[in-house]
């Protein structure tokens, strides 16, 4: 893919400004890191970090069905929803595989807003309008290209935003959302993120999008807070056991084998419920789990998992994590070598080096 | 932008090469480190191996990837810096002195210097 096909988000010219290293990610020009992921890691660690994630995917549903169109079209069950709430679900196909992990946004009775990721935002859509297509009384629309979306993230992200909304963030609980104005701007805010500290997003406008940046940096200059790249967001999730799609679920992947059940709903018609429940019933044919390198060396997405010399799984995310100061992965591994506390080996460059299977998550905020 | 001191050579795969008495230091440059990001693993050949020039040596990882050290020139390893074990970072904040990475007893040095650049021609390289 060249530099041409790139697209770019409303804050695309503030990230050069600022320094940052540009990468191409699924299909964007994203900032990458801007001073060092391990310091823009940290400090959403210790006082938090400002991410540009403009790139995710926002599809709008709504209609006098559309509660009953998104309990079809979602795993986990909308009957948990109610307006001001959110849920991490997925799309899956009938399979059972996963089309993408998401988050549902109930904005009022029977209307919707769906965040994608930002890879799958076509293959999702395409997924959406063909479910979608056999329901009367929904209405479904892509507005990907009608937000920005910033993340501010760490334990004084909820102190230093407060300074600049009149919305009492106290009854912003985590996992909820409301409409409020932070820094002069109209923001839909949720209280949901990807790094496994508190924190905030905050969908706006793409014309607001510099504006709302600037304001939320300032508000945390003197405090350490940092602009943050993909690279830490990417360090961040792993060390909170988070999965990303196309490491830890993909199309041939039940969100059960990546160790999702509790957002998969047991009951009720959604697609892809049939083969859930018959994966249920017959085991799973892999487990995600988590590794701490005991020797020395980085795992690495695709490095091979051997018990005993024998191949048993493949690491899936891998990095060294720079607030627990370990080397640390996922994989999947076979259900039978999967326990808490079992040796294995991660081939590193075809060389075995030993690691421990240890409890998700990895890193939990106090 | 990048430092490129004058006092040593350079492979187009950003190592560099510095001669001291009858060894040659060896490391990665300013450009290399500041492009890969933090340092956060160096794996190094052990003392008494033999390195070849243009073949991998050794690793270097960031956090984001792994990367292959080429060796600037032939010999024997006759030492590596242990303190990169502790402090990869070094790499990062000081590429051309602590940052260094094995000392080489050269076994074709007089030829093999000559494929090498010098710093001029290494700004040129990188574009700086």
């Amino acid at each position: 893919m060249n530099n041409e096909t790139l697209r770019r988000t409303p804050l695309y010219a503030t990230h050069l400004a600022m320094g940052a290293r540009m990468v191409p990610f699924g299909g964007w020009e994203m900032p990458v890191q801007y001073s060092s992921i391990i310091e823009e890691h940290l400090a959403v660690r210790r006082a938090a970090g400002l991410f540009d994630v403009s790139h995710m995917g926002e599809f709008e549903i709504k209609g006098p069905n559309a509660r009953h169109a998104v309990q079809y079209l979602t795993a986990n069950d909308v009957e948990k929803l109610s307006p001001g709430k959110a849920q991490y679900s997925m799309f899956l196909n009938e399979s059972g595989g996963t089309v993408d992990d998401i988050i549902v946004y109930e904005l009022a009775h029977d209307h919707y807003l769906v965040v994608v990721n930002a890879a799958n935002i076509e293959k999702d859509w395409a997924h959406v309008q063909q479910v979608l297509a056999d329901f009367e009384g929904v209405e479904a629309r892509n507005r990907s290209d009608d937000f920005a979306l910033l993340a501010f993230q760490g334990p004084k992200a909820a102190t230093l935003l407060q300074r600049l909304t009149d919305a009492n963030l106290d009854e912003v609980k985590f996992y909820h959302h409301t409409r409020a104005t932070v820094a002069g701007h109209d923001v839909m805010l949720a209280r949901t993120g990807y790094t496994g500290e508190d924190g905030f997003e905050l969908f706006v406008t793409p014309d607001e999008a510099a504006d709302l940046w600037n304001a939320l940096l300032d508000a945390g200059r003197d405090e350490g807070v940092l602009p943050a790249g993909l690279g830490a967001r990417d360090t961040l999730r792993l060390e909170a056991s988070l999965p990303l799609y196309g490491h830890e679920l993909d199309e041939e992947t039940s969100p059960l084998e990546a160790g999702l059940g509790r957002f998969v709903a047991k009951e009720g018609e959604y697609v892809g419920a049939e083969a859930t429940r018959r994966l249920r019933e017959t085991g799973l044919r892999k487990k995600l789990v988590m590794l701490e390198m005991r020797g020395r060396g980085i795992p690495r997405q695709g490095y091979p998992v051997h018990v005993d010399g024998e191949a048993v799984g493949v690491v899936t995310s891998g990095s060294y994590a720079p607030f627990l100061e370990k080397n640390i992965a996922m994989a999947f591994v076979r259900p039978d070598s999967a326990e808490i506390g079992r040796q294995v080996e991660v081939l590193i460059r075809n060389r075995p080096v030993p690691a421990e299977i240890v409890k998700r998550p990895f890193y939990k905020r106090a | 932008m990048s430092n490129i001191p004058n006092d040593r050579l350079y492979t187009e795969e950003h190592e560099w090469a510095k001669q001291e008495g009858d060894l040659v230091v060896v490391g990665i440059t300013d450009y290399a480190q500041h492009e890969l990001g933090d340092v956060v693993y160096v794996e190094l050949p052990e003392v008494g191996d033999t390195i070849e020039r243009g073949r991998p040596f050794g690793v270097v990882e960031s956090v984001k990837a792994a990367s292959d050290l080429y060796a600037p020139i032939s010999g024997e390893v006759v030492e590596i810096n242990e303190a990169l074990d502790a402090s990869p970072e070094l790499v990062n904040q000081d590429p051309y002195g602590e940052g260094w990475m094995i000392k080489v007893r050269p076994t074709n040095w007089d030829e093999e210097r000559a494929t090498l650049m010098d710093a001029d021609a290494y700004a040129a390289h990188i574009g700086a």
